[in-house]
This record gives C-alpha cells, structure tokens and sequence, in this order.
C-alpha cells in the first residue's frame, strides 16, 4: 500500500504535532534566505555528532503532467552517476564514511537528503559529494534501463498485493484528473515512455533555487550552517517557481469500487478529499477525528469494530493534509462473508458521529492526550528534522510547534463537530473494496478488472 | 496503534539488529570532530529483586521521555504444536481488564496522559511497552504491575478477540505470498526445533484455542522471576528502582516450567520446497544453518564467529556499495533485488538468509546460480580491506545514528536480555565487530555456507484470478 503508506506517513507527522500545557522548550528553528535566494531553516542540536540536511523541491509527482512516474525516475537515477562517478562508485564514497544518501517523492515533493556523522573527514567527504551529486547529476543510459526494468518488476509486485491495489484505486478515484489522482511511481506504461531527455528536463525545470527549501538539523553551529546554505545555493541553478497546482474538487456523489481479488479478506477504504496545510479548519478536524478513528484503541472505531465485533485486525480514519487537499480516509480489512457489515457499521458510525459529535468525554481526553504526547513527538534529531521539514516545505509560522497546543485547546465540541458536518458529506463517499467479487458480477469478473457501480 | 507482532521479517531483521547493536562505546576516529562528540555513553543500571525480578534502566537526558518496557520470556519457542500463536493471543488478552480496572480501562488511564502504549510478541519473547513523559513513569509501572498477576480472562472477549488474531493472520499471512513462503519455509528448514512455528500460529490452532490454554499460560509465564523491567530516558536509576521494588517486589516468584532444548538435528543434506500462490512475482529463499550469539556465549563456536558472520552478511549486502547490489543488482543485472542477512539473536541458533527476485526476463534459476556464485567467492577469495573498512565505518556510524531513538535502545536491551544473551553485547558489538578479518569471514563462510546446510523456497507464481481463497 505505497501510496496510502505515503499518507499514513504524512498522518503520523499530523499526529506528532501535539501541542502541550505543560510548558517545554520547543526546537528553535532558526529560518533565513541566503543572497541568492535558498529559503533556509536550521536547528542546532549538539547531542550527537550528527546532521542531517534535506534539500526539498516543489516537484513531487503532482508535477508530473502526462509524464506520470517522472519526478521519481528523475529523482531516483541521481545516485546511478554524477559528477564523473559511477554508481558503484556514489555508492562506495557515501558508504565508505557511513553516510546516508537519499531520494525520495511524494505527491507534493521531491528530496535530496544526507545523513552524516560530524566527525571531520567523514563529514567534508560525505557534504562534498552529496553537493557534486547535486550539481551535476549525469543519467546514464544504461542505468536508466535498468532501474525502468526493475519499476517493471515493482508494478507487477504490486498486483499482488491487495493493499496497495485499494490505495491505488482509491486516490484514482478520489481525485479524477486532478494531478494527486496519478501514483508516485507512475503507471507501466507512462514510465516505459520516459526518456533521459524527459528527465533531465524535469530537472532542469523543478530542481532549481527558488523552487527549493533547505532544512539542517543538527550538530553545527549557525555559522557552518551558514556556509553549508551557501555552498548548496552555488550547486543550485537560479531557476523559477511553477504555479501552483490546482485545487481539489468535491465528490458529489457516492462511488463504490469493487476489484475482485482472490484473497480471505477484503481490504475496505472509504473517504473524501479532505483538509490541506494552512486549512482554515485544520485544528477543529484534526481534533475531531482524534476520538472516531485517530487515537488508536481508544478511538470509537477501533471500540466499534475491532473490540465490540471482532470484524478487524485494524480500523483507523485519519486526514492526510497536502499541499492541496489530501484524503480523510477510513480503512480496515476483514474476512469475505464480513464486507456486508463493515462496511455498514463505518457508515453508521460516520453517519452518527457527524451528527452527534464527540461526546465531551471523549472531547476532553483527545485534548489531554494530544497534548500530553507533545514531548515524545519533538524528542531526538530525527522527530525534529521532519518538523522542520513540513514547516519550511508549507511556509508553515516558525512557532507552528508552540502553537499547536493553543490551538488544539482552543477548539470547542461545537466547533469540532461544525467542521466536520460542514467538511464530511456522508452522501459523497468514496468507497474501494479490494478482494472476493462483487455479488452481482460473480460470473464474468476480470483478474485485474475493476467493476463500478453507484450507490 | 496496533498491537503488533514482531515476526521475521521485523525485529529478526539482521539490519535493524546490525543498527541496534551498534548503539554505543566510543567512536573510534582520532581526530577533531566539528562538534563535541559525546564521551562514552554510561552503561546500563542493573538490579534484581530478591524475587528474582530484572530491572534495566538506561538514562538519557535529552528530552523529558521516558520508555518502559515489560519482558517476558516466552513466545512461540515455548509452545508446542497445537498451540501455535498462544502466547501471541495472550498478548492480545492482556489488554482486557484486570481484577481492579476493566477491559479498555487501561489505555484510557493512558490516553489521558499523553502515552503511547503498544506490545510485540516474537519466537522468544513477549513485551509490553509505553512511551511517555518522563514524570508519568510512575503510572506505567503501576499499570503493568497490575497485569503482571491480576489479569482477567474473559470468555466472551476471548470470543471476539481470537477472530481479531484470524483476520491478523489473514492479512499479515494468508494474503501476502512473501509472509506465506517465509512461514513453510521456517517449518520445513526447522525439523524439531520451535522455530519452525510462525509466532502467529497456524490458522487451525487458532480455530481450536480455548480460554483455558490462555489461563494456563498466564499461570505459568507472567511471573516477576520471568520477566525484565527496562526503563530509558529521561530518569534517575535509584528512584526506578525504588518504584520497581514498591510495585514488583511485592509478588513471589514462582517455580518456572521446565524448558526443553529442542535442538535443532543437524542438517544432512538440501531442503527445498516450491511455493505456489496467487502472485505475479517470482523469488527465491535461500537459509544455511548456522550458529547464533548464543553459541558463542555457550562456547559451542568461537566467540568470533557470529561476528564474522555478520560482516558476511554486510560484504554481500550492507548497502548499494555491497557486493549484492554492485554484481547482481548493477554489473550481470540478475537480480531486482537480492539481501543477505545473518539471523543471530535468537535464544537458539539460526539462519544465515539469502533472498532475491530476478530481474526481468532472468530465470529464477540463473538468479540462484549467481546467488550461489557470490558465496561461492566469500570461501574462495578474501574481501579487500575497502570492502571490510567500508563495513566498519557504517558500524561506527550507526552506533551514532542509532543512539537518536530511546525507544531503539530500550528494546535492544531488553530484548538481548530476554533471549539469554545479555544487554552488555550491545556495548562489545563494536569493538568485536572492528577486529574481525578477512580471513575469520572467509573461515566461517567455508565453515557454515554449504549446500548441505541449506533450505531453499521458490515462489511459483499462480493465476490472481482464480477465484477465492478459503
């Protein structure tokens, strides 16, 4: 389930924004623009002689156009030869001083990132090629075939997998020819079609200055910080921001999708486009959902579902915020003979809960764990450096952390259940099953054949 | 938040252990680093109960966090065939309630303060865990001494929670052609050794368990002279000790099953095994019998050897600079993927793993051959000092790395605690691991990487369209 794990993963970073009462030093994020342009955010932590830099784009696949699969192709062939290296030779100077070297694309972003110990010649080592990689990346051919070749083999694994077949199918349908529609990884086709030239151009167009963001986190000081900004603005072409993608659209009606799959279970999705960074309504959802389906086994899905039915293994409902509007989503799997009644009782409880709300139990003891997790969340270099990741990426406020807790504690029940009434249209659900058949085409089902119908 | 099942493919993931091993002592490098580099880290304080309870406590000062983790010795190396998956469903029931607080009581107590709680079941253990503020320690432990003795078990929410474990199964196991070739491949490699069980138990044994087993297993494992407190983080080793005396040390221990060795029969010859299940992809499994940690601090092997065996398995794939994806992956283009890694952590030996996918168009054949071939060359031909200094700076550099995670330090004591080998091998791996030599790897892949020692699965592919799975 890449594409949901994708989301899952930008849930957790949502769920790890707890704000607190008690009162605790927050990161200090320092931000500047460097001469020429780079927007900069820096966190000095001396804990341990580590850094971790991560230079991102605004070039996720949302900007891959009918060239779906291309920011990460692009991305993922830096490291198979740059800077008149080899990538048996990358590989070898990065790892030879134990350093991470990583790409990675999301919808909304492409990542150059590093990971290096600070000790001196490890250090200059580890900076100095990650830059030339940047600089200079080169897309050798037979590189290029190769790893098309191995996305061939991932796309077939995928077929196997009844999981990533709902994640794939639900944000196919959720988002209709809106760009977050496509996967990060493309399809066969479009990416059998890609060419070094269509790469290169992309990187050219996307992989540019003011198109960038750069976050170091870690053990150097202000001022080396400084000069590591402007050593990667050097690398960096001047270059232009693209537009802005374009917004999501409501669904209007309700969609089932059924792929009929030969497994024991049905995975069930179902959800609607839901909030985007800077939402207006972005603290009263993401409080809202804590209770139905965000707070794990004290949520009202998990009680509903798993310990008063025993119908599934995991039950969960979460908003995904993105650039534009990411999905809400509920999800869970069970047996075949169950899909029936699953799928009945999240609408049920969807239904119920939009109407009637958290009750203020509930309410309160979302507030209190929310932000009693605050300290866990920022603890250790790493929960840091994602923080300051979104935070530079949105153009997030710097005291974004700080203020998360206010704002959690300032939202009333009222105003928590008016958002989602306002937000959840329960008439408009989207709702992907992957597994067994659908009842009424049992005959004439297709291995890989989706069967629509309304609902 | 799930309660997860720490099968294979997780904690005995030789990479995350390789990581987690390497946590601490000093590095090595002489030379001036651009910050300050932490002096060597303070081992871990130890006491034990007059009641034969373990406690672990492992101080970092970072950030005002604590874990507390409760271990247990059992899991699937315990049971027997027919109870498969029994000490992982007691997991599950340990959060229904106890005399004093009833079921869902305790994650709301919890909640309420902010902490994550959590479990995982393994072949050798069984441990409970919260990650929270430090200043609610307290709390936690109180909370886990309750379930340690009071646990209650009830019929009726054994009833549901056992088709929650099933429909786990289904989708961990049953729908996912990888789990399920791992789980025939464990069975048939292990001929009378526990390990050949997967942790969450065979479906039948699930359909047949009943509240009574569940009670007898409380009875006889969830006792303080079976279990190990570990607490990391942000606390004071003598007020932890203190709390773990005032809510532990009031329970008596209690006379211990006796364990069986059950060990593994030596192997006389190739195993394999052809695994046809609905999927698109082909691969191949490929296990040598070889010794663990625990031989080595037995003193059935050199105390070397797990050692050595672990750079092997880092020289074939310890990156995109190993020699698997340099010759296989990049260079002949056989493989879409191929891993090696040493399972050694174990309370009994393990397996050395070999597994790949062949690239488009090669055969699962030629994939194997060249698979074969590369350990062929570990026996003929020593590694270059590069590949071996290579291995010893990612070493160095993920013991820093590692060191991020409180979270990561508490389970790798506790869990080497847990199988008999001891928190302090997190303190030697490294320095064993810098004085390993080309010639000790080349010894124990001569010694242990023979045909003879080896099981092999094959994925053969089946239609996605026929129909359904019962």
């Amino acid at each position: 389930m890449r594409y949901l794990q994708k989301a899952v993963s930008a849930l957790l970073l949502v769920g790890l924004l707890a704000g607190s009462s008690v009162v605790l030093a927050s990161p200090k994020i320092e931000h500047w623009i460097s001469s020429s342009g780079l927007r900069v955010y820096y966190v000095g932590i001396d804990d341990l002689p580590m850094l971790d830099m991560n230079l991102s784009f605004d070039a996720g696949s949302a900007r891959d156009g009918k060239q779906s699969g291309v920011a990460n192709l692009t991305l993922s062939m830096l490291d198979k030869g740059a800077a008149g290296m080899s990538a048996d030779q990358l590989a070898e100077v990065f790892e030879s001083v134990g350093a991470n070297f990583y790409t990675d694309v999301s919808r909304d972003s492409a990542n150059i990132g590093l990971r290096t110990i600070t000790l001196d010649k490890p250090f200059k080592v580890a900076v100095d090629n990650w830059l030339a990689v940047i600089k200079a990346p080169e897309f050798p051919e037979a590189d290029f075939v190769r790893l098309k070749k191995r996305m061939k083999v991932g796309f077939e694994a995928a077929k196997q997998s009844p999981s990533r077949l709902a994640g794939k199918a639900f944000y196919k349908h959720l988002y209709g020819d809106h760009p977050y529609a496509t996967p990060v990884n493309g399809f066969e086709q479009t990416v059998e079609a890609l060419s070094i030239a269509d790469l290169k151009a992309f990187y050219q167009r996307y992989i540019v200055e003011d198109n960038a963001m750069l976050s170091i986190v870690g053990a150097v000081s202000r001022e080396q910080a400084e000069v590591l900004a402007n050593r990667v603005s050097e690398v960096l072409p001047a270059g232009k921001k693209p537009q802005a993608i374009p917004e999501v659209q409501p669904l209007t009606e309700a969609k089932t999708v059924h792929i009929p799959f030969p497994s024991s279970q049905a995975h069930i999705l179902m959800g609607q486009p839901g909030y985007k960074r800077g939402d207006l309504d972005y603290f009263k959802l993401y409080l809202a959902n804590h209770p139905f389906g965000g707070s794990g086994f004290t949520s009202r899905l998990m009680k509903e579902v798993r310990v008063k039915r025993g119908l599934s293994y995991s039950v969960y409902s979460y908003f995904s915020a993105s650039r534009e509007k990411g999905p809400f989503v509920m999800g869970l799997q069970t047996k075949l003979e169950q899909v029936e009644e699953a799928k009945a009782v999240l609408n049920d409880l969807l239904g119920r809960y939009l109407k009637e709300g958290a009750t203020a139990e509930e309410f309160e003891e979302s507030k209190l764990n929310i932000t009693g997790g605050f300290p866990m969340n920022i603890a250790g270099n790493s929960n840091i450096g994602n923080y300051v990741d979104m935070i530079g990426f949105y153009g997030l406020p710097l005291n974004y952390l700080e203020r998360f807790t206010d704002e959690i504690n300032r939202v009333t029940p009222e105003q928590a259940k008016l958002a989602m009434q306002r937000r959840i249209n329960p008439d408009a659900l989207l709702t992907v099953i992957v597994g067994g058949e659908p009842p009424e085409t049992k005959s004439m089902s297709e291995a890989d054949g989706e069967v629509k119908k309304g609902q | 938040m799930q309660r997860i099942l720490s099968l294979g493919a997780t904690m005995r993931n030789y990479r995350l252990w390789f990581s987690m091993l390497a946590l601490l002592s000093t590095p090595i490098y002489a030379e001036n680093s651009t910050a300050t580099v932490t002096a060597k880290v303070p081992s871990v304080s130890e006491k034990m109960l007059a009641n034969g309870f373990k406690v672990l406590v492992k101080e970092d000062h970072r950030a005002p966090i604590a874990v507390v983790q409760v271990w247990y010795r059992i899991g699937t190396s315990y049971e027997h065939e027919g109870i498969t998956g029994l000490s992982h469903a007691l997991e599950h029931m340990m959060f229904k309630g106890t005399k004093a607080r009833k079921s869902g009581e305790f994650e709301v107590v919890l909640s309420r303060i902010g902490a994550e709680n959590n479990a995982f079941t393994s072949q050798d253990f069984t441990a409970y865990y919260e990650v929270l503020a430090a200043q609610h320690v307290e709390t936690a432990l109180e909370l886990e001494s309750d379930r340690m003795r009071n646990l209650v078990l009830d019929k009726e929410e054994f009833k549901k929670e056992i088709e929650v474990v099933k429909e786990e199964r289904r989708m961990r196991t049953d729908d996912n052609p990888n789990a399920v070739m791992r789980e025939q491949f464990n069975a048939v490699a292990y001929l009378n050794n526990p390990y050949r069980s997967p942790v969450i138990g065979w479906m039948e044994d699930l359909d047949n368990m009943n509240l009574d087993d569940l009670k007898d297993w409380y009875r006889k494992w969830y006792a303080p002279n079976n279990a190990t407190l570990v607490v990391a983080g942000d606390v004071d080793p003598e007020k932890i000790f203190a709390l773990a005396e005032k809510y532990f040390g009031k329970y008596q221990s209690v006379a211990l099953p006796e364990v069986k060795p059950r060990t593994e029969i030596p192997q006389i010859g190739l195993r394999e095994i052809v695994i046809k299940a609905p999927a698109k992809v082909e691969r191949i499994l490929m296990g040598f019998k070889t010794p663990g940690f625990i031989s080595a601090k037995q003193g059935k092997v050199e105390p070397w050897e797990p050692y050595a065996l672990d750079v092997l398995a880092n020289i074939l794939d310890g990156g995109s600079s190993a020699r698997f994806a340099k010759h296989l992956v990049r260079g002949k283009e056989v493989a879409a993927g191929a891993s090696a890694g040493f399972m050694a952590y174990g309370r009994m030996p393990e397996m050395f793993i070999v597994s790949g996918v062949p690239a488009t168009g090669v055969s699962l054949a030629d994939l194997r051959k060249a698979l074969l071939n590369e350990i062929e060359v570990m026996k003929t031909t020593l590694v270059t000092p590069e590949e071996l200094e290579r291995v010893k700076a990612q070493v160095l550099a993920a013991e820093i790395y590692q060191r991020d995670s409180v979270q990561h330090i508490a389970t790798t004591i506790g869990a080497l605690e847990s199988t008999g080998l001891g928190w302090p091998l997190m303190e030697a791996y490294q320095d064993e691991i810098l004085a390993i030599t080309a010639e000790q790897v080349q010894q124990v892949a001569k010694k242990y990487l023979n045909e003879d020692q080896m099981t092999v699965a094959r994925l053969a592919p089946q239609s996605l369209s026929a129909g359904e799975k019962k």
